[in-house]
C-alpha cells in the first residue's frame, strides 16, 4: 500500500442518494476509500452498487449528496475521469471491430498513445487474438478486454464492476494478482464483486450496501474480527452426530447441523465442556475447531441476502 | 473533439461498413448517370420523369447532371449512418465507455458529428466522382459535347451542385442522429427516419400538395437540388425551414443527450 497519502482518499462519498421516481436506488450513502488501497463494494443484486459506480463517473447525477473522486468533487467528472480507470456492469464493445481496434477507440479518445494496446493486451492474456472480431471472443476473453480497457490511462484508481464473471479459475487467480500488484503500484481499487471469498482475500477495505444503504465501510478484518466465533465439532462416527446435537442442546448450546457437522455457538472457553459432554457420552470427536465466519457468511448475517 | 473524431473514424473505416456503403453509392451513381446518358432521346431519363437532352447535358448542367439524381440517396445513406452509429452506443452499452475517456457531452457529441460529417463528405466526394466519370465516359456515345463542362460556368455549377448535395446530406444526418440520440435504438431510428421521408413525406404531398413546402424531407431534397426549376417553393425557403427543424432537433436532443442519465 502506498503510504504517502495515507489521510487522503481516493474515493469519499456524504449523503450520497439517488431516487428513481419513488424508488430509492441509493440512500444517503456515507463511507471513503483510502488511497492505495483495494476496497471491496459488496451487496445483493439490486442494492444500488452499479448506481454508485455510475455516479462516482459522472455517467448519472446524484438526486442528492455530495462525492470526492482524487480529491475532486462528482459533479466534475473531467477533472478527474482522465485518471480513472473503470469497467461498469460488464464489458461493452464493438462487435465488429478486433480487441486491439476496440482499446484503440478507446485511446483516441482518451488521448492516449496506442503503444499502451498492445502492452495491456498481453497483460490481460489477449495478446494473440488481438485481431480477431470482439464477437468471437469468449466471455472471459470480453472481460480481459475490459479490465485492459480500465487500465488504459494507467489510472491512479481503478473501479471495477464484477471484473471476474465469466473467468476460469486461474483467469480469477491472474485478476486477483494483477490487482495486488496495481495496489502495490499506488493503484487504488474498488471493485465489486458476488467472489466475497475473493475479496476476502485482497480487499482491505469494504463497503456493503443493503437495499441502497451502506451498512458497513471500513477495514475486512475489523468487520471479520467484529463477527461472532463458534466452534465447529464433527463425531467421529457420523451416526453419533445426532445423539450429540441432542446432548448439547440439552446442556444449552446453540447448535446447528450443517455439511455432517455441528455448528455451536460460543466462545474459546465452552470448547472443553463440549469435549467433556461427548468423551462422558463415549463419542469420539474427529474436530473440535473455533472458527471466525467467512466474508460470505457475514455477507449473509448482514445482508440477510442467502442467494 | 477531434480526439472523439479519431476514434469515431477508427470505427466508420470498418470494412463491413465503408465497403458496402461506398460500393452501394459507386454503383448507384454511376447507374443514374448511365441511365441519363444512355436514354437520350428516349425520354424520362431525368428526376421525376423529365426528359434531359443531349443539348441539356451539353450546357454547364450537364457536369453535375447525374450527381445531382444521387442526392437523395446520398440524404438517406448519411441518415441512415448517422442514426445507427448514435443509436448503436445505447443499444451496445459503448456509451458509457465514452463518456468515463471524455465525459463532456457536449465535446463527445460534437466529435462524432465532425467523424461522421468527414465520412459524409468522403461518401459526397466518391459519388460526384463515379458520376462525373461515368459521364464523360457515356458522353461521346448521347452526343453530349463536354466542353462547356470545363468552363468557369460548369466548374462554377458542378461546385454549387456539390456544395447543395453536401447540406442536404449534412442535414438529413443530422436529422439521424438526433433521432438516433432521442430513440435510443438504431432499429426503432432507421425504420421511423425511412417510414417517414420515403413513404408518409410523399404520400401527404401527393394528397395534400400544399404540404410539401411544410415537410422537412422535401424541403432538404429541393436544397440537394439547387432549387428546382418550376417549383412552387424558393430555395431559400427550403433552406429556411430545413434550418429551423434542424434547430429545433438539435435543441432537443443536445438537451437530452448532455442531461439524460447514462444507466445502460
Amino acid at each position: 500500500m502506498n503510504t504517502s497519502h495515507l489521510n487522503q482518499m481516493a474515493i469519499s462519498v456524504k449523503g450520497l442518494t439517488k431516487i428513481y421516481g419513488e424508488r430509492k436506488a441509493v440512500s444517503q450513502a456515507n463511507f471513503e476509500v483510502p488511497l492505495g488501497s483495494i476496497c471491496g463494494f459488496v451487496g445483493p443484486n439490486g442494492s444500488g452498487k452499479t448506481t454508485t459506480i455510475r455516479m462516482l463517473l459522472g455517467l448519472i447525477e446524484p438526486s442528492a449528496g455530495s462525492g470526492e473522486v482524487l480529491g475532486s468533487s462528482i459533479n466534475k467528472p473531467s477533472e478527474y475521469l482522465s485518471k480513472v480507470g473503470a469497467m461498469i456492469e460488464g464489458p461493452a464493445f464493438y462487435p465488429a471491430l478486433s480487441g486491439a481496434e476496440n482499446l484503440k477507440v478507446l485511446a483516441n479518445i482518451g488521448g492516449y498513445p496506442l503503444s499502451r494496446v498492445p502492452e495491456l493486451l498481453k497483460v490481460v492474456g489477449l495478446a494473440d487474438r488481438a485481431g480477431s472480431k470482439y464477437k468471437t471472443y469468449s466471455l472471459g476473453m470480453k472481460q480481459r478486454l475490459g479490465i485492459a480497457a480500465a487500465l488504459l490511462p494507467n489510472p491512479q484508481l481503478l473501479i471495477l464492476d464484477e471484473p471476474t464473471n465469466g473467468l476460469d479459475p486461474n483467469g480469477i487467480q491472474e485478476i486477483r494478482n494483477l490487482l495486488r500488484e496495481l495496489a502495490e503500484g499506488g493503484t487504488s481499487v474498488f471493485v465489486s464483486s458476488h467472489l466475497l471469498s475473493e475479496l476476502e482475500m485482497i480487499a482491505e477495505y469494504l463497503v456493503m450496501l443493503r437495499e441502497g444503504q451502506v451498512i458497513y465501510f471500513g477495514k475486512t478484518e475489523d468487520l471479520l474480527h467484529a463477527q461472532q466465533s463458534f466452534i465447529v465439532v464433527t463425531a467421529e462416527y457420523a451416526v453419533d452426530n445426532d445423539r450429540l446435537h441432542a446432548l448439547l442442546a440439552d446442556a444449552n448450546f446453540r447448535v446447528v447441523a450443517r455439511d455432517g457437522k455441528l455448528v455451536i455457538d460460543g466462545a474459546k472457553e465452552s470448547a472443553a465442556e463440549i469435549n467433556r459432554i461427548a468423551f462422558s457420552a463415549g463419542i469420539t470427536l474427529a474436530e473440535l475447531a473455533m472458527e471466525k465466519p467467512t466474508l460470505e457468511e457475514t455477507f449473509f448475517d448482514m445482508t440477510g441476502d442467502a442467494e | 473533439m477531434i480526439r472523439v473524431a479519431l476514434g469515431e473514424l477508427r470505427k466508420l473505416r470498418r470494412p463491413t461498413l465503408s465497403i458496402p456503403t461506398f460500393a452501394i453509392i459507386s454503383a448507384l451513381s454511376t447507374f443514374f448517370t448511365w441511365w441519363v446518358f444512355h436514354s437520350v432521346g428516349n425520354g424520362h431519363n431525368g428526376q421525376r420523369g423529365e426528359s434531359i437532352s443531349s443539348t441539356t447535358l451539353s450546357t454547364p448542367v450537364g457536369f453535375a447532371y447525374g450527381f445531382t439524381i444521387m442526392s437523395f440517396f446520398l440524404g438517406m445513406a448519411a441518415f441512415s449512418i448517422f442514426a445507427s452509429q448514435t443509436a448503436n452506443e445505447y443499444t451496445l452499452g459503448t456509451l458509457r465507455n465514452l463518456l468515463v475517456r471524455q465525459p463532456s457531452r457536449v465535446k463527445l457529441l460534437a466529435g462524432k458529428f465532425l467523424a461522421m460529417s468527414t465520412f459524409a463528405l468522403i461518401m459526397n466526394t466518391f459519388a460526384a466522382f463515379t458520376s462525373f466519370i461515368t459521364g464523360y465516359l457515356m458522353a461521346g456515345q448521347a452526343k453530349v459535347n463536354t466542353h462547356s463542362w470545363f468552363t468557369s460556368a460548369g466548374l462554377s455549377h458542378f461546385g454549387k451542385s456539390y456544395l447543395n448535395i453536401f447540406i442536404s446530406v449534412i442535414a438529413f444526418g443530422t436529422i439521424g442522429m438526433a433521432v438516433g440520440i432521442i430513440l435510443r435504438s438504431p432499429i426503432s431510428s432507421l425504420a421511423i427516419g425511412l417510414i417517414w421521408f420515403v413513404i408518409v413525406e410523399n404520400i401527404l404531398g401527393g394528397l395534400i400538395t400544399s404540404t410539401v413546402k411544410w415537410l422537412p424531407g422535401q424541403n432538404l431534397m429541393l436544397v440537394g437540388d439547387g432549387g428546382q426549376a418550376g417549383s412552387t417553393i424558393s430555395y431559400s425557403h427550403a433552406l429556411g425551414m430545413s434550418a429551423l427543424y434542424l434547430l429545433v432537433l438539435i435543441a432537443l436532443s443536445g438537451t437530452l443527450f448532455k442531461r439524460r442519465d447514462v444507466a445502460s
